[in-house]
């Protein structure tokens, strides 16, 4: 039972310290696949703690500077482009999986935020949080970042308008989970 | 790879400066803040790039172009819009990937549109997504995403076009 534990709180570390072991014997016995699949985990570790820590540390001044509860105050307050710039900034500074967005989702309906704005929001919050963004500049560089945000944030808007115009009168609600 | 790295270091260094500068406390806050989202990304992150590592090395990179590459056409886009429905890769999981197979010869355009439906089409997470919107709203978003995903993913190809 207690092995099982430990086994279960350390998951994590267990695939790292495995793939440890198998490059470390790859260099060892001269196994040739173990040593170029190292290659190419050097080749993306380094990529990574070139960019990875310096961009927690912007994050992680964001939110101390932008918090997030000082504009949901202002969420369903504001109509037309204000409105809609707020829900997009509102989104920027989130982080983590769509499904995350769906409890934030619930409270701006809650507070009275438009069927348009709050499908704007998911868009945004899908692919324009500023964390990802930074992860997306250092990956793939500024120019696919910004041809990629720039085609896509009126293509959200315009699905926030087409799923207002549907939904209008069919008494949509946002449900509490 | 090299240059983007001097870009997040020179803005992290100035944007430090300026919020120390504005208020010590907060700065100190930010940073360990930022420290502690590290920490919690970092071993799945290394867990990710030894899966991307021994993908690449059993992948042969022809197989790449073939199917994702700028001659892949209509089904390029194809494959990457259902993986990326389907899948519930986490954001930041997904851009070592993505620049992998872009460094494979993927066509932008396949990328974007893999990178697109990943973070806007949820098939695995839609039995929740409908309990907060009920099944019909939840579908037509889906659906209406996905056919955008495509779309920015044919815009952002023609954009940068190579």
């Amino acid at each position: 039972m207690a092995i099982k534990n430990i086994i279960q709180k350390n998951k994590q570390w267990l695939w790292l310290m495995a793939y440890l072991i198998a490059t470390l014997s790859s260099f060892i016995f001269g196994f040739n696949p173990g040593q170029e699949v190292f290659g190419n985990f050097a080749k993306f570790f380094i990529e990574m703690i070139t960019f990875i820590p310096f961009l927690f540390i912007i994050i992680g001044l964001f939110d101390v500077w932008f918090p997030k509860e000082q504009i949901e105050k202002h969420i369903g307050k504001e109509s037309g482009i204000k409105g809609m710039f707020l829900v997009i900034v509102l989104a920027m500074l989130q982080a983590g999986p769509l499904y995350g967005a769906f409890p934030v989702v619930y409270i701006l309906y809650k507070k009275g935020a438009s069927i348009k704005n709050i499908f704007i929001y998911l868009g945004a919050f899908s692919s324009l949080k500023i964390p990802m963004l930074g992860i997306e500049i250092g990956y793939l560089g500024l120019k696919f970042t910004l041809a990629r945000t720039l085609i896509s944030l009126p293509l959200f808007i315009a699905v926030g308008y087409l799923m207002e115009w549907y939904l209008k009168n069919k008494k949509f609600k946002v449900n509490e989970v | 790879m090299i240059n983007n790295a001097f870009i997040f270091i020179i803005v992290s260094i100035i944007l430090s400066l300026i919020s120390f500068f504005l208020d010590r406390n907060k700065t100190i806050l930010g940073f360990k803040k930022g420290l502690k989202m590290f920490k919690s990304i970092a071993i799945p992150f290394l867990n990710i790039l030894i899966l991307v590592s021994l993908a690449l090395y059993f992948i042969p990179q022809s197989l790449i172009i073939k199917y994702l590459g700028a001659g892949s056409g209509i089904w390029g886009l194809t494959i990457a819009s259902f993986v990326g429905s389907v899948t519930l890769i986490p954001g930041f999981i997904s851009y070592p990937i993505a620049a992998a197979l872009v460094k494979q010869g993927a066509s932008y355009a396949t990328v974007a549109t893999f990178m697109t439906t990943l973070m806007m089409v949820g098939v695995v997470t839609f039995p929740l997504e409908a309990k907060y919107f009920g099944n019909k709203v939840a579908a037509i978003r889906n659906i209406l995403n996905f056919i955008t995903a495509i779309i920015i993913g044919l815009l952002v190809g023609l954009v940068l076009w190579r």
